[in-house]
């Protein structure tokens, strides 16, 4: 019986990325130059905060502010959150950010000479349920500059913060999109040193999810850390 | 068997999501042994980190709806981040054995592309000696990089050193 103290799985190789990875320039004073300390999961690593769309309400339609619609190409993004035994994890938050079509954040430090636009803000959560399905509305993020090297392009992305069921769950990830030239030329998705990997943070045009006369449709899927059996493996 | 989503940076637009409220984990009403928890951010050259997003983790007092045991801060300009929460107790480790008070640690950051995680402990706590997770450290000094300091009756202060001298002992779990 599996339950949700049992310690988690150990990371698979290569699904990860470094944090030491010297093409990604900011990496640089900012990666532990030491190996990490190998610990034994406790209540501390095995459990986690949960969240309530009561205390913490969903915003699952980012193409509207002020009931106007943001300028840029409306799409819908739909997928499941499971574990690595693909058991749907119900009820979990998602968190969203992201720039504008013009690749522009809605933010201070976003200094790129692209408008913003006061119909979008490019932040929301939504909550995933009972089968660990989640959804929401957004306008496709543009490419960005980020002087990383020179012309350097980020690839059109969303960011995602997930907290599962457990301390060691917790994942801040982006998500891509198919075809997308500028993937091959990006040192933050190519730190992941496993391909396979790396492909499953690019979403998937999907004509089922697409609505007719209104939106685009994405499919990606989140996988949260799978659980040993037992509460007492430790691996 | 699946395999575990990537983890990507934060980078430097994640207050996007961010709610100052987060910072207090006492706004739902939560009663008990009020603390602040402070501390800073380096990096290996010594600068402050000044857009990093800190959360932390409790399991001691336990969550409830009055208390999410789970609070998020950004650093400021100052490299530095601030928490209101209640005073974790104990709290049961491996087997028989006991931890020490302590509050789990995250750190997302530009620059960071997984999530770096660590422990606060508290200054002057018995259990320290006995801790299971402390035990595991040998050097002292890189013990202390884990131990708050109390700067008041109800106030502890930890600096977080990301690289280099005196960096802090980060965990994998
Ligand atoms: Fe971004």
């Amino acid at each position: 019986m599996m339950t949700e103290t049992a310690p988690f799985r150990p990371i698979e190789a290569g699904s990860q990325p470094a944090n030491d990875t010297p093409l990604y320039r900011s990496t640089g004073l900012r990666h532990p130059a030491r190996p990490p300390l190998r610990i034994p999961q406790t209540v501390t690593e095995t459990t986690g905060p949960r969240f309530r769309p009561v205390q913490f309400g969903p915003i699952a339609d980012l193409s509207v502010v002020n009931r106007k619609q943001a300028v840029g190409e409306r799409i819908i993004v739909r997928g499941r959150v499971v574990d690595e035994d693909n058991r749907p994890v119900p009820h979990t938050m998602i968190e969203i950010w992201q720039a504008n079509t013009g690749g522009r954040y809605d933010h201070p430090g976003d200094q790129h000479d692209a408008p913003l636009d006061p119909n979008f803000h490019g932040s929301g959560r939504v909550f995933s349920d009972a089968d660990g399905w989640y959804q929401f509305v957004t306008i496709k993020p543009g490419a960005y500059p980020w002087h990383n090297h020179h012309n350097a392009w980020r690839p059109n992305h969303i960011h995602y913060s997930l907290f599962g069921t457990g301390f060691g769950q917790r994942v801040i990830t982006q998500m891509y999109f198919p075809g997308d030239p500028l993937l091959a030329l990006d040192p933050i998705y190519h730190a992941i040193p496993d391909q396979a990997a790396r492909e499953r943070l690019i979403s998937s045009f999907d004509i089922n999810i697409t609505s007719p006369d209104r939106a685009l449709g994405y499919r990606f899927d989140f996988v949260l850390r799978g659980r040993h059996a037992t509460p007492t493996e430790q691996g | 068997m699946l395999v575990a989503t990537s983890h990507q940076t934060i980078g430097p637009y994640w207050h996007l999501i961010e709610d100052p409220a987060w910072s207090n984990l006492l706004r739902f009403g939560a009663e008990g042994d009020r603390i602040v928890l402070t501390g800073t951010v380096t990096d290996g050259g010594g600068e402050l980190v000044t857009d990093a997003a800190i959360e932390i983790w409790q399991t001691s007092p336990a969550a409830s709806d009055g208390f999410p045991a789970f609070g998020r801060c950004q650093t400021d300009a100052t490299g530095s981040f601030r928490f209101t929460t209640l005073k974790p107790g104990p709290v049961a480790g491996l087997g028989n054995a006991q931890q020490a008070p302590h509050v789990a640690i995250s750190i997302f950051a530009r620059g960071l592309l997984t999530s770096l995680t660590t422990r606060l402990y508290f200054q002057d706590e018995p259990l320290n000696e006995s801790d299971p997770v402390l035990s595991l450290i040998e050097d002292p000094a890189r013990r202390a990089t884990l131990i708050a300091r109390k700067v008041s009756d109800d106030a502890w202060h930890l600096d977080i050193r990301l690289q280099g001298e005196n960096e802090t002992v980060f965990m994998e779990i």
